[in-house]
This record gives structure tokens, C-alpha cells and sequence, in this order.
């Protein structure tokens, strides 16, 4: 069943479509069709919004939990507060956290408070409208706090330190248009779901590890101890009942939305245009254009930073699309060894 | 506990700054160079995720893959030799080269199962064709070349069955280039910056890397008078191997100094020695003057030495490709500097 479907996606030279892009690139706008499935849903995939992560890892924990994978590694790193590190055959969603010395667009940076006399301003409590008591939850509207730093704001802080900001980031296969896994795994293990998703199937992979340096961003590895190779399914058993994977599910800010692909783009698109009225300009969306490297990945991002600063790459392009060029250069190779050979013969022997 | 108090008068007893610098250990990880390595090129300045590789690296152990890749180019073009040899009536030439043939490809299957995860369910290999998979092309090209080669030994050790030892010798000849290169695309065709940027020369330094280590076996194994066509082998693949190499390098950019650095930079340049000697003593054992034991010295050290550097070469090439995996800077420095071309063209 798989077989056929892998084989038909496997098919190389098809010529180049402008519109529909080739089987080993460009864009591919209906994957599951180009796999052989016939009325598949409407692919799928994930609208990772950073802009909102608070990393709190409960994708991480709901992945580990719904998909039962074993425990990978308890090593404090020191680095940040992200002791996981990077995906991994045991590790589907890794939150990255990223500490940097630099102010988070639209964030009023290095406001001073040394100037305040904060038990003056105690004294104040309840006492003036612009400082309620503590049964006050909120400020009246419009009425800045007494004592205010107003008009005091620099972008560098007294001691002329700038200020930090942290960003975080739930990191997931990306679900590549062009799946580098997908296309070397020699066994069919790796197959093109009826969603446009990838997924291993554990009863046929042979453990070759031939996807692990395949995929440009370092998703899928080999299971120390099991042998087989491992990575996220996009949950590909709650998918088929009607559910959103565990991750989308278990995200408390939405920063993790699952959905059709068209309709995340459209959602993704104006929110970036939303952060970017808002004075976030470093927003900026990776992955999900059709045109690059990879044909899109059904897994994209809204990235407050340049991606290699999350420990993504940023420009992937999927090994298989030179494949053509390399067969051609592999044969031209094999001639010349055998022309060598025939050249070593041709004297008549002594 | 904390140290410092807030009083009337400010604080006192503060810390007088931090000590960790927020964010100081993003980016760029600071590396102590060995001795005798020499910076080509001033280091690029990229940013990463607290040094971390990008990419995962391969998985593959080093002794069994580099090992096939050894074994499959040493067998692919001693098939070559087993054909020639009996064709022009060097019966001793063949008689080593396919014994070799069959040995090695026997081993490098050996290697290529030992190196699964799961070693049973290697026939999995087998349930598909699958072009976008070098992997599975190479399964199936080994899993018609390796009987033809021990059909064509069999039949020469036992004396037997000429006809169908011709054929499975023939059989092999035609498939044994496939064998010593289509391993280069196995490398090549992945997101490993070093291995995937030399996927034009790659199959041609496998291809001189397999006619020197086959020439070296001949040279080693088989009688002095019927090695002639084995030194004139290695001194063409020793130019190919060597020229493809420096050309490879050249095209690759950055992601050729992995191969310029610690341990695939003296493999490289003991394959490179070796290679180069061993192609130098075959002339010198060849030249009319050298006859008998002195001859027969001289072809079997350059027949090692021919062995040992081809060997060094798959070992210096397959740790270059991790070296360049393991370090974030391979993968985001060229993509970096793509993305500012592309963005600069657009531009104009």
C-alpha cells in the first residue's frame, strides 16, 4: 500500500512545472496528490507564534506523554533555562530559550527607578487616586503613578549596560514540502501522509540512519538502544480521528496553532502585520514560503530574530534536489574508472 | 539571603554588578586552535543557538561505513582488473583480483548490516525501488553485483564451469564502476555541508580512490609479471584521486576546511602520501632494470602503500563530513552569505 504511494513520490526527473514544481523541488502545492492519494483532506501543519511562547515546555510534556517517548537525557546545561537542547529522536518539541542583550521591539528599555523614593511612595498608598491601596487591582485609566519616570526613557541602561530580552521558541519537524528524510529513507519507512505530513513507521525501519544527516534542520535521529530512527508523527494518530495534536492542544498561549496550511498562512501573515504595526519589527516568518529551499515546511514559525539565533537554518535547502546532478557526475565518474581500466590493459603485457 | 539592603539613603551593601553578562554566551563559541593549524581565512562571524550544530549528526560508525566505503571501491574496481586479467590471458592478475572482488564486497555488506540499527530487517532494503534513495540503489546494485563476483571466484578457484565464471566475471566488470562511485552520492546526498558540497568530484575521487586501493591488492598478491596493467591502474587513479580532491576542495568554500583541520586533515595527508608513494613505486618496481625478489619487494610495499592510502582517504573524507556537521558554522555561514546574495541581487 505504502510502497506504491513512496515509489510514485520517489519518481526524480519529472519535468520542471512552474506551477506545480518537480517531484524533488520547487513549489508542490497539492503533496498529497503528488504522493498518490486521491481526495486527501486538506494538508495540515503548525503556525509556531514565538512572539507569544512563555516557554513553559507543555508541548514538551504533552508530546512525551500522548506519544510515550522514553526519557531523553537529565543534564542541566547551564547555557539558559533550556536543559533539552535540540530535537531528537526522544525530543519531538524543544523549546529553545534564548537570553540576548538586546531590548525586544516596542519594550521601553532601561527606565530608571533609582531616583524614587519608594517609602515616600508607600506613605502615598491609598492617598492619591494615582496610588490605590492594595484592594485597588488597577490604575485609574489615564492617570500616571506619582513619582513616574516620565520622560526619562533611554535605550541604555544608567550603568550603560543595553537591556536583555528572552526569547522562546517550541521548535518541531518541520514537515518539509521536499522531505530529505522522506527521499533517501531506502527502506519506505518514512512515508508521505494522506495530511501532506511525513511520518516513520516503526515496523519497517531498519535503523540504516541514512535520514538523520539527510534532514538540513537536525530533527530526525537514530534511538540510542532501539536502533530505529525517530521524530515527530504531527500526531499523525490524532489526526486521523479529528484531533489536534498534543502539543496544539497542551500550548496555554496559542503559540503552537494547528490547522490547514492555507488558512495558517493567512492567520500567520496578519499577525505579523499586526507585530509589525505595533513596533516589533524583527518580526519575520520562516518556512512557510512555497519558494524556498524545501517547498515550505508544513511546520513554520513567527521568529522575533534571524533563525540561526533559534538554531535553525537560514536558508535549507533539501539534499535531493542536486540528486539528478549527482547521479549524472556518479556515472561519468564510473566511466572514466572503466576507461582507466581498459587504458591499463591496452599495452600487450611483457 | 541576598546581600544588599534598601534603605533611606539607597542601597547598600549591593553587588556591584553581575557577574554573568546576560546573553554573553550566545553566539559565536570561542575554540582553541591545535598546533599547526593555520587559519585560512579570518573566522566568519554567524550566530547560532549557544554553539549547538544545527544538524544532527550522522550516526554511522566510523570503522563500518567508511570501511564499506573502502571495501566497495576496492572490490568495484578490482572487477575491472578480474576482467582485464582474464581477457588478456593474466590468469594470476584475475585470480587475485576477483578472490579480492568477493572478499571485500563480502566484508562491506558485512559492515553495511553490522552498521543497522536493526541488522534483521535488513532485507527491508529490498521492498521497494526507490531512485531518491542512493541507500536502496545501492542495495539493489549490491544485491546483484556481490553473488556475480563470488560466482566468478568460485568458479576460478574451483576450476569449473568456465562459461558461467566468464559470464558472472563480465557481469561484475560492467556493475563494478557502479559500486566503487555510487558510494559518493551515498555521502553526498545529504545535508552534511562537506560531504554534499563536493557532490560533483566526489564520485571521481572515489572512483581513482578504488582503482588505487584494486591496483594495490594486485600489486600486493599477484605474481610480479602479470601487474603490469595494476601499476599503470594506479598511477591513473592516483591523478584522478588526487586532482579530483584538489579540485573538490577548491569549489567547496568554507566547507572544505573541515578537511584541512585535526584529525581528517592527517588522514587526508597520509592518504595523499601514501597514495602518491605508492603510484611512484609501482613505476620505479615496473622499470625494466628490476627483476625478481628486489621487484617483487618493491610491487608489494607499493601495493600497501596503495591500500593504506586509499583506506585513509575514506576515513580522513567520512570524519571531515561529521567534523562539519558537528559545528553550526558549516551550515549557517553559506547559507547566510546565499541569502545576502540573493537578497543584493534582488535588490539591483
Amino acid at each position: 500500500m505504502t510502497d506504491d504511494t513512496d515509489a510514485s513520490a520517489a519518481t526524480p526527473g519529472r519535468s520542471e512545472d512552474p506551477v506545480r514544481g518537480s517531484a524533488l523541488f520547487g513549489p508542490q502545492p497539492d503533496v498529497a496528490g503528488e504522493a498518490g492519494y486521491t481526495d486527501a483532506p486538506a494538508r495540515v501543519g503548525f503556525f509556531t507564534d514565538t512572539s507569544v511562547c512563555i516557554g513553559c515546555k507543555a508541548c514538551e510534556v504533552a508530546c512525551k506523554e500522548w506519544n510515550a517517548i522514553p526519557e531523553d537525557g537529565l543534564e542541566l546545561t547551564g547555557m539558559s533555562y533550556d536543559n533539552t537542547q535540540g530535537l531528537g529522536a526522544s525530543t519531538w518539541r524543544h523549546v529553545a530559550f534564548i537570553e540576548q542583550r538586546k531590548p525586544l521591539g516596542g519594550q521601553e528599555p532601561g527606565v530608571g527607578h533609582e531616583d524614587i523614593d519608594v517609602f515616600a511612595a508607600a506613605g502615598n498608598l491609598g492617598t492619591s487616586p494615582s496610588s490605590p491601596g492594595p484592594g485597588a487591582t488597577a490604575p485609574e485609566p489615564g492617570s500616571a503613578p506619582a513619582g513616574a519616570p516620565a520622560g526619562e526613557i533611554s535605550p541604555v541602561a544608567p550603568d550603560g549596560r543595553t537591556e536583555l530580552r528572552w526569547l522562546m521558541s517550541s521548535d518541531v519537524c518541520k514537515h518539509c514540502t521536499h522531505a530529505g528524510c522522506l527521499d533517501v529513507c531506502p527502506t519506505g519507512s518514512l512515508f508521505r501522509t494522506e495530511f501532506g505530513t511525513v511520518v516513520v513507521q516503526e515496523d519497517i525501519c531498519n535503523g540504516c540512519g541514512y535520514c538523520v544527516p539527510a534532514c538540513p534542520y537536525g530533527v530526525i535521529d537514530q534511538r540510542r538502544g532501539d536502533g530505529r530512527a525517530w521524530k515527530c508523527t504531527l500526531c499523525y494518530d490524532r489526526l486521523g480521528v479529528g484531533m489536534e495534536p498534543a502539543c496544539a492542544k497542551a500550548c496555554p498561549t496559542d503559540s503552537i496553532q494547528f490547522g490547514p496550511l492555507d488558512e495558517l498562512r493567512e492567520r500567520a501573515a496578519a499577525r505579523v502585520a499586526q507585530l509589525h504595526a505595533a513596533g516589533v519589527t524583527d518580526a519575520r516568518l520562516y518556512g512557510e514560503d512555497p519558494q524556498d529551499g524545501v517547498g515550505g515546511d508544513g511546520a513554520f514559525f513567527l521568529l522575533l530574530d534571524e533563525p540561526e539565533v533559534y538554531g535553525l537554518p537560514p536558508d535549507p535547502v533539501v539534499t535531493t534536489r542536486d540528486l539528478p546532478a549527482m547521479w549524472r557526475h556518479a556515472a561519468a565518474a564510473a566511466a572514466s574508472l572503466a576507461a582507466m581500466a581498459v587504458l591499463s590493459f591496452v599495452r600487450r603485457p611483457r | 539571603m541576598t546581600g544588599s539592603d534598601v534603605t533611606r539613603d539607597g542601597m547598600e551593601g549591593a553587588h556591584p554588578g553581575r557577574d554573568a553578562l546576560t546573553g554573553a554566551s550566545t553566539g559565536r563559541r570561542r575554540r582553541r586552535r591545535g598546533r599547526g593549524e593555520q587559519a585560512m581565512v579570518p573566522d566568519a562571524e554567524f550566530s547560532s543557538y549557544y554553539g549547538k550544530p544545527i544538524l544532527n549528526k550522522p550516526t554511522w560508525r566510523p570503522l563500518d561505513i567508511a570501511g564499506y566505503l573502502y571495501l566497495g571501491g576496492l572490490a568495484g574496481a578490482s572487477s575491472l582488473l578480474a576482467a582485464g586479467g582474464q581477457v588478456t590471458g593474466r590468469p594470476g592478475l584475475a585470480r587475485v583480483a576477483k578472490l579480492g572482488a568477493a572478499g571485500a564486497i563480502s566484508m562491506s555488506l558485512a559492515a553495511l548490516v553490522h552498521d543497522l540499527g536493526r541488522p534483521a530487517r535488513f532485507l527491508n532494503m529490498l521492498r521497494i525501488f526507490k531512485p531518491t534513495s542512493p541507500m536502496n540503489l545501492g542495495s539493489w546494485l549490491l544485491a546483484s553485483y556481490a553473488p556475480l563476483t563470488v560466482a566468478a571466484a568460485a568458479a576460478d578457484v574451483a576450476g569449473r564451469h568456465r562459461i558461467v565464471g566468464a559470464a558472472a566475471t563480465a557481469g561484475a566488470a560492467a556493475l563494478g564502476p557502479a559500486v566503487a562511485t555510487y558510494t559518493a552520492v551515498l555521502l553526498a546526498d545529504t545535508a552534511v555541508p562537506s560531504w554534499h558540497e563536493g557532490h560533483r568530484e566526489m564520485p571521481f575521487v572515489f572512483a581513482g580512490s578504488g582503482a588505487t586501493a584494486a591496483a594495490g591488492l594486485a600489486l600486493a598478491c599477484a605474481p610480479f609479471r602479470q601487474t603490469g596493467p595494476a601499476r599503470r591502474l594506479a598511477v591513473l587513479g592516483a591523478g584522478l584521486e588526487l586532482g579530483a580532491f584538489q579540485l573538490m576542495k577548491r569549489r567547496m568554500g568554507l566547507a572544505a576546511e573541515p578537511y584541512e583541520k585535526g584529525k581528517p586533515h592527517w588522514q587526508l595527508r597520509s592518504a595523499e602520501v601514501l597514495t602518491a608513494g605508492g603510484a611512484v613505486l609501482a613505476t620505479y618496481a615496473g622499470r625494466p632494470g628490476h627483476t625478481g625478489g628486489r621487484a617483487r619487494l618493491l610491487a608489494a610495499s607499493a601495493g600497501a602503500a596503495l591500500l593504506a592510502g586509499s583506506a585513509a582517504l575514506r576515513f580522513g573524507v567520512f570524519h571531515a563530513g561529521v567534523a562539519s556537521a558537528e559545528d553550526p558554522k558549516y551550515t549557517v555561514v553559506p547559507q547566510r552569505e546565499r541569502l545576502t546574495s540573493r537578497a543584493r541581487s534582488d535588490g539591483d
